[in-house]
């Protein structure tokens, strides 16, 4: 860990140094505040992507700091997943993005850069776990060189010393006799080893920033907790921040200090975990926490059932205009068709888009009870 | 969820199918001549009187065309009707045995698959002298396989289902259950294959008979039309042009319909 | 991954032995009095019975299935009832000549499929894409005979740049063989080029949509990199099935167009044969042709192993 890879350079820049930081992760538990500034690794302004005319995200804007882990919630259709490929630059033909994207150290937008631009900063300075852990490895090429090629790729390691670094990140993501599975195929490993062997990739070069996409969601029960707290130790080590898409509000609750709610291609409500899924705000938010509860209560019975939200999730570019969230809510007004303005809720360190909501009619106001 | 989509592939191809159809409807109550040596220059490019020349037996070549199309539609209807009535029985029996036996057909399946059209048909023409109908049984039995696998992998997926579990818990047969069930979910699978064999069969026809082995002397035929025009195209090549791309146009039309219906049929395989 | 590769040559000959039974059955169990047929209908019942004997016609048809088989394998297969010239010389002779053609089209109609077919993937929804692909679906129509007797029209009688036609082994003049090998090659090439596009077409399109080769990009790697070092050898794996395929629709292709060209090679042989009746040599020739369409699906199976390990380690 002493050797000074391309990405230590760009935290050095940012005026980090990683032994530092190595040192003060021991001493400070990471859910504690930070002393120090904190400093944004991640900026997403006024990002817009759209499919020919219908657009499918609107004015998102969020930032993450330097070893903050904020999640991103949401139904699907909502626009998670969305997010988190134009922060890639991994959208797929066909999908325009619009806005900033800006990651620590670098000056200019991601959206818009070159590819090649692009693709040496993917892998090295943001990373990505993806939702399918079944079909994320290439089923030709053996696990070992398939964690070696990101090292290689980005010009950490000679060939020979990626292969030997392979087995050791495997070591570390605790998959048992990493030798052997550096050696096998992906069809050879479990759901569960090959989420392990993704995670292994992403966090290789030490990235600053991990994006990860219901990374447990498609796993048995038993193997969700342990790849979560391996991926969350693994941010933690490398002081990394990290994007986190769920649409489970427990897993939220434990991975994330933060979160973001997303409905309709909008960021609707965001804070800290407690205040947005303890005592929401937003009408969206407030529905989402109380399905959440309807499944406790089943286990439950003395509890009575809640209210789920009313309706679906409408298709792509069929959200009403104003408040997208309107034609479900039970709150809407006149007011609602107006697109509602972000009211920013106690003060927040990264700014007022940290904490907040967009809401008419928010937890609490004249036409509750 | 998506609906089902007419595509462009579809049209154009039902619109060259069409075309041909057409062709060979016309050539029942018009043609421009009557197919036999006229009293005219021999080897004409196309011109006002014979709109697409005439051959070097100086006979009309928009005649032979149209009378053409009657063959080429005819051997590819028996040689698809004999492979299909034949392959999707087969296919669904495949389907519906157990074990060793359904495998064993589709053993013998893969070993017919091994026999292409023509190479059956020139083996069958050694004993009988060749001929249209030879052609036709020979192609048609080669097709055979083709509707044979596709048949059965229709129907499995059908057969593993729980309605047909349930149909057969209710205690109807076998029999029952391929009627009922497997063959409505096979026809769209069978037509497209039929689709896209017409246009190997009709490929195979044009070769045979371009061999002298097809369509005899004395019929309308495009692949005969090739055969005969052979010795002088250094003089006269819209004599092979004219034919070449009427087979041409009739495989395109076939193999686009088959390829458009898939599509149409199974929206999530488009573009594929 | 023997084990497999054991069980499927196991399945090659079991195949190969059906195959033989299914040949000789349509040539001798089917109506007709071969020997008759060879002579003509107008031939003496004398001179018929005289063939007869002399070919071993007059045995039941297990022995002569039993003797014919031997011969195929001993490579002893007697000699032609009509001209009395040795089968398998000529057999083998002519194999060659077909190889070369069959091989050389395939190898012409590789190098042009695989990169044209991975581009009209990658640019299927620009222009330059369906434009691409509505080429081929063109190309698919038009059989190779008749793009030989265009190339003939054009490149030999009209520009005089190739030779109409003919043969010379590549050992006794080198320049000679390939000026003849063109055209012929050309032709059965632009068919199957069309054909193997579209298929490698399809195979990258679906390769595209594969969550690896999105997981390549993350990890840094460009478009076509992730392509190239993740999607090629994927897509390979219904490629090289079609190839298999392909192969043997070639070898019939090359029979059609060697009558075009006029090159002694097997196609050519079997129509003579069929032309003079011989009965016994189309029936071996049919037999070499269908052996050569199961010994390539066996070696396609072979190089599945190669490519795909799921096999080679069992379960998926």
């Amino acid at each position: 860990m002493t050797t000074t890879t391309p990405s230590d350079r760009a935290r050095g820049q940012a005026g980090n140094n990683p032994t530092e930081r190595a040192g003060s992760r021991e001493s400070a538990p990471p859910d504690a505040p930070r002393g120090e500034d904190p400093e944004t690794v991640l900026t997403v302004e006024g990002l817009d992507v759209g499919a020919g005319t219908t657009q499918l995200l609107h004015d998102v804007t969020f930032s993450i700091q330097r070893g903050e882990r904020v999640g991103l919630i949401g139904e699907s259709g909502s626009g998670k997943s969305l997010t988190a490929l134009a922060v890639m630059g991994l959208l797929t033909e066909g999908l325009a993005a619009h806005g900033e994207v800006r990651l620590a150290g670098r000056d200019a937008s991601l959206l818009g850069a070159s590819e090649s631009r692009m693709s040496r900063i993917r892998g090295r300075d943001m990373a990505m776990i993806f939702q399918e852990p079944m079909t994320a490895l290439n089923p030709t090429m053996k696990v070992g060189r398939q964690v070696a090629e990101v090292m290689t790729q980005h010009s950490q390691a000679d060939r020979r010393s990626a292969q030997r670094k392979a087995v050791q990140l495997l070591d570390r993501v605790g998959l048992p006799d990493p030798a052997a599975v550096a050696r096998s195929y992906p069809h050879q490993l479990s759901g569960g080893q090959r989420q392990r062997v993704v995670a292994a990739i992403a966090l290789a070069n030490d990235p600053l920033l991990l994006v990860c996409d219901e990374p447990t969601t498609a796993l048995d029960v038993t193997v969700q907790a342990l790849v979560l707290d391996l991926i969350v130790s693994g941010v933690q080590e490398r002081d990394a921040a990290m994007l986190f898409i769920t649409h489970d509000l427990a897993v939220v609750a434990t991975v994330c200090e933060r979160v973001l709610v997303m409905y309709g291609g909008r960021i609707v409500e965001a804070g800290p975990v407690a205040d947005v899924l303890g005592n929401p705000q937003h009408r969206y938010t407030q529905g989402l926490v109380a399905a959440s509860d309807l499944e406790r209560s089943r286990t439950d019975p003395g509890r009575s059932p809640l209210d789920t939200i009313p309706g679906n999730v409408p298709p792509a570019g069929k959200f009403p205009d104003g408040c997208v969230f309107r034609n479900r809510c039970a709150f809407a007004t006149k007011a609602c068709e107006q697109l509602p303005p972000w009211t920013p809720r106690g003060e927040h360190p990264a700014g007022e888009h940290a904490s907040g909501y967009a809401c008419f009619h928010p937890v609490g106001s004249d036409r509750d009870e | 969820m998506s609906g089902r989509r007419i595509n462009a592939p579809l049209v154009v191809g039902g619109l060259l199918v069409l075309l041909v159809v057409i062709m060979a409807l016309v050539s029942y109550v018009w043609t421009p001549y009557e197919f036999k040596f006229l009293p005219v220059p021999k080897e004409q490019p196309p011109n006002a009187e014979h709109w697409l020349g005439t051959d070097r037996s100086a006979r009309d070549v928009l005649t032979q065309i149209l009378l053409g199309a009657r063959t080429t539609l005819f051997v590819g209807v028996v040689a698809v009707g004999v492979a299909a009535l034949i392959g999707v029985p087969v296919g669904i029996l495949a389907a519906m045995s157990p074990g060793r036996f359904g495998q064993l057909i589709m053993r013998g399946n893969d070993i017919l698959l091994a026999f292409p059209a023509l190479l059956l048909a020139i083996m069958f023409s050694t004993l009988y002298g060749g001929g249209t109908t030879i052609a036709m049984i020979a192609i048609g039995i080669a097709t055979i396989p083709a509707f044979a696998r596709i048949t059965r992998s229709g129907a499995l997926q059908v057969i593993n289902t729980e309605y047909v579990a349930a149909s057969r818990v209710a205690g109807h047969g076998p029999l029952a259950i391929a009627w009922k069930h497997v063959l409505p979910n096979v026809t769209g699978l069978v037509i497209v294959q039929a689709s896209v064999s017409f246009a190997i069969a009709i490929l195979a026809e044009a070769a045979l008979s371009y061999l002298g082995l097809g369509t005899p002397t004395g019929e309308p035929s495009w692949g005969r039309m090739l055969l005969e025009s052979q010795n002088v195209l250094h003089r006269s090549p819209h004599l092979a042009i004219i034919p070449g791309a009427a087979i041409a146009v009739a495989v395109l039309g076939f193999n686009l319909f088959g390829d458009g219906l898939r599509d149409y049929l199974d929206p999530k395989l488009e573009g594929r | 991954m023997l084990l497999r590769l054991a069980q499927r040559f196991l399945v090659l000959l079991a195949s190969l032995l059906a195959a033989s039974a299914l040949v000789f059955a349509f040539m001798q169990v089917l109506p007709g009095d071969p020997a008759r047929v060879a002579l003509g209908m107008n031939s003496s019942e004398e001179s018929v019975d005289q063939l007869r004997e002399q070919f071993g016609l007059d045995r039941s048809l297990i022995v002569q299935y039993a003797d014919w088989l031997r011969g195929m394998v001993t490579l002893d297969l007697g000699v032609e009832w009509v001209s009395k010239a040795e089968i398998a010389p000529q057999l083998i002779d002519r194999l060659a000549v077909t190889g070369w053609l069959v091989i050389t089209a395939m190898a012409l109609a590789l190098v042009v499929a695989v990169p044209v077919g991975t581009w009209m993937a990658v640019r299927h929804r620009h222009l330059d894409g369906v434009v691409l692909s509505a080429i081929s679906q063109i190309g698919v129509a038009v059989p190779a005979f008749l793009a030989g007797i265009i190339l003939i029209t054009y490149f030999a009688k009209r520009w005089q740049w190739f030779p109409s036609g003919g043969w010379v082994p590549p050992a006794e003049d080198p320049l000679g063989f390939l000026s003849r090998l063109a055209l012929p090659a050309v032709a059965l090439a632009l068919v199957q080029a069309s054909i193997l596009a579209r298929y490698v077409r399809s195979a990258v399109l679906e390769v595209l949509r594969e969550d690896y080769l999105r997981t390549a990009r993350a990890k840094g790697l460009r478009p076509m990199q992730a392509l190239t070092r993740h999607g090629l050898r994927n897509a390979a794996i219904p490629i090289v099935t079609v190839l298999g395929l392909q192969l043997a629709t070639l070898l019939i292709g090359a029979v059609v167009v060697e009558r075009v060209f006029v090159i002694p090679g097997l196609g050519s042989f079997l129509l003579d044969s069929v032309a003079s009746r011989e009965l016994i040599t189309v029936q071996t020739i049919v037999m070499v042709l269908v052996a050569a369409v199961l010994i390539i699906n066996f070696l396609v199976d072979a190089l599945y192993l190669a490519i795909d390990p799921r096999l080679r380690t069992g379960g998926r």
